[in-house]
């Protein structure tokens, strides 16, 4: 690391109090160390995988495990290769029933959230039923989806639809209802309307429920989204990451099916990396859960 | 500091009107209790008027009764001399500072003290020069860019106090605003809110359970006594101006701090008979 950072002159402000502010988290020593955090946060885990994926490859090779049982890495990324046309349609289907699903079910879930809090009678009207939709087991739902809809792809869309919104949806209206009191005393003084108290106010102070909300729901998408077409059942064109599963396993082509299983485990991790950072970036200004605590 | 400006602010003379005018004021709670009773209470214009009182004596539900953030159970809240807007609140406008700093953690201080004029519909450009002149009356002009959690307790509470000044109040609320700082800052944003009143010609109406801190700010004190919350003794206070460190060490404050004491004694021993 030759590019240290230099060593920040800050002009003490005048006031007392103000001191221990500017100071704050610009020291030479904990940038380096911030730094050799991040390195170690990324070296360790890659150097974990590298093992694991090495250690499988050798098991395989040696204990000649047939292929129909343990495919080995080499054999995995093959096939990834290999049934790349297969695959990639596969996994732009289920992306797109996944994100489809999960922007709709932010839309619904908010505003369903802020017509709750607007009044008793509507939470005590709607709520019950938003609850019910949500204990209700996805699969059990799914065949009959099919009977009423189309299309599947319809049914799974509104299958991983229906999980990823409650998430959103309670999350939002804990934190529409968690505004200090106060604030919304101020806002009465000073004679806000309800679209005021709603957008400068309500809504900012919601947002760390939300991002809570969303990243739970982002992964909830992608599960009931491979789990629904498990339980519907589609098949040849317009099929997701979930029929290429099952289609591997019946006809024992192992090495696809974990290339399919890989697929979808980069799709869920990149999807928490994607709902993380909007988070940070969302709150990292103010919130607590986005700082670093210092003492 | 002019102190001969000074020595003629608190000269409330009686031929004015009232700013707020309270009449027979009662709040009964939904469980019952009655926080307020029959309070009749005249805040002249300039004054600095402490309501001083141990805890559930009804001060702050006084303050916030006439700052319409509560209705009355009965009796009238007057604004005499300010124009009154569709909903009954004087269209000259209260400024209101809370216990705490009550600030929006995820707008920084500029953004935090724009908020009543933003309320109001006025543009950004066009407020920048109130709330910078706001900021800088107290002492915070180089933190407009901060945000809340970047600000000592102290500074929050100027940044909160920035805010109620920031709409040119014609009353100036302050619900026990210093009650959770330490001594030091408390005796600073006291001599603050001090400069600011005799500066800005403001009227305060201040609460507080603090002898010692009602004794150094105010032009007249309401003492008051709890279950029910009423008005005990209405106290002016005559010492001298300008209230400084001097003040603080003279026998004077001394004598009225004992004074002061020894009426929120009174106030709560007539509490204690009639329990």
């Amino acid at each position: 690391m030759s590019d240290l950072p230099a060593t920040s002159a800050v002009a003490a402000p005048a006031e007392d109090e103000a001191k221990e502010l500017a100071v704050r988290g610009r020291q030479e020593p904990r940038e380096i160390s911030a730094r050799a955090d991040l390195v170690l946060r990324i070296a360790v885990p890659t150097f974990v995988l590298l093992l694991t994926v090495l250690a499988w490859q050798l098991y395989v090779v040696f204990a000649e495990v047939p292929a129909y049982i343990l495919p080995s890495p080499v054999a995995v990324a093959t096939a990834l290769w290999t049934d790349w046309g297969t695959l990639y349609p596969a996994l732009l289907v289920t992306l797109k029933i996944t994100f489809t699903a999960l922007i709709l079910a932010l839309a619904g879930g908010v505003a369903l959230a802020v017509l709750l809090v607007q009044s008793r009678w509507i939470e005590l009207a709607l709520y019950p039923y938003a609850v019910i939709m949500q204990v209700t087991p996805i699969v059990a739902i799914a065949p009959l989806l099919l009977v009423y809809v189309s299309s599947t792809q319809t049914a799974l869309l509104i299958c991983a639809f229906i999980v990823a919104f409650f998430p959103i949806l309670s999350n939002m209206v804990q934190g529409l209802k968690s505004v200090d009191h106060n604030l919304l005393n101020l806002f009465d003084l000073y004679g806000a309307s309800r679209m005021q108290t709603l957008w400068l106010l309500k809504l900012p102070a919601a947002l760390p429920y939300f991002m809570a909300g969303l990243k739970i729901g982002g992964g909830l998408a992608l599960i009931a989204a491979v789990v629904a077409e498990f339980a519907a059942g589609s098949a040849g064109a317009g099929s997701g990451l979930a029929f290429r599963l099952l289609e591997s396993q019946y006809r024992l082509n192992i090495p696809r099916l974990f290339a399919a299983l890989i697929l979808l485990s980069v799709t869920g991790v990149a999807i928490f990396g994607l709902t993380s950072l909007i988070s940070w970036l969302s709150l990292r200004r103010w919130h607590e859960s986005a700082l670093k605590r210092e003492n | 500091m002019s102190s001969a400006a000074v020595a003629e602010r608190p000269a409330a003379s009686t031929r004015q009107r009232p700013v707020v005018s309270a009449r027979n004021v009662s709040k009964r709670f939904s469980n019952g209790t009655l926080a307020l009773s029959d309070m009749t209470l005249d805040i002249m214009p300039g004054e600095f008027v402490s309501l001083l009182g141990p805890s559930g004596c009804g001060k702050s539900t006084a303050l916030r009764i006439i700052a319409s953030l509560g209705e009355a159970t009965t009796g009238t809240i007057d604004w005499p001399t300010s124009r009154i807007d569709s909903r009954g609140k004087p269209a000259s406008s209260i400024g209101f500072v809370f216990q705490e700093p009550t600030l929006m953690p995820w707008r920084t201080v500029f953004g935090n003290v724009y908020l009543p004029l933003r309320l109001k519909g006025q543009s950004k450009s066009a407020s920048r020069e109130r709330i910078m002149a706001a900021l800088e009356t107290v002492g915070l002009g180089d933190f407009a860019k901060a945000y809340p959690r970047e600000l000592s307790g102290g500074m929050k509470m100027r940044v909160s106090i920035a805010r109620a000044l920031v709409t040119e109040p014609a009353i100036l609320l302050m619900d026990e605003p210093f009650g959770a700082l330490d001594e030091i800052t408390r005796q600073k944003l006291n001599d603050d809110v001090l400069r600011l009143w005799h500066e800005a010609g403001l009227t305060v109406v201040f609460v507080t359970h603090s002898v010692y801190e009602a004794a150094y700010l105010s032009s007249r004190i309401i003492v008051m006594g709890s279950r029910p919350g009423r008005v005990v003794t209405d106290m002016p206070i005559d010492s001298p101006w300008p209230r400084d460190e001097g003040f603080r060490s003279s026998e004077d404050y001394a004598a009225l701090s004992r004074k002061v004491s020894d009426a929120l004694q009174h106030a709560i021993h007539q509490t204690g008979e009639a329990a």
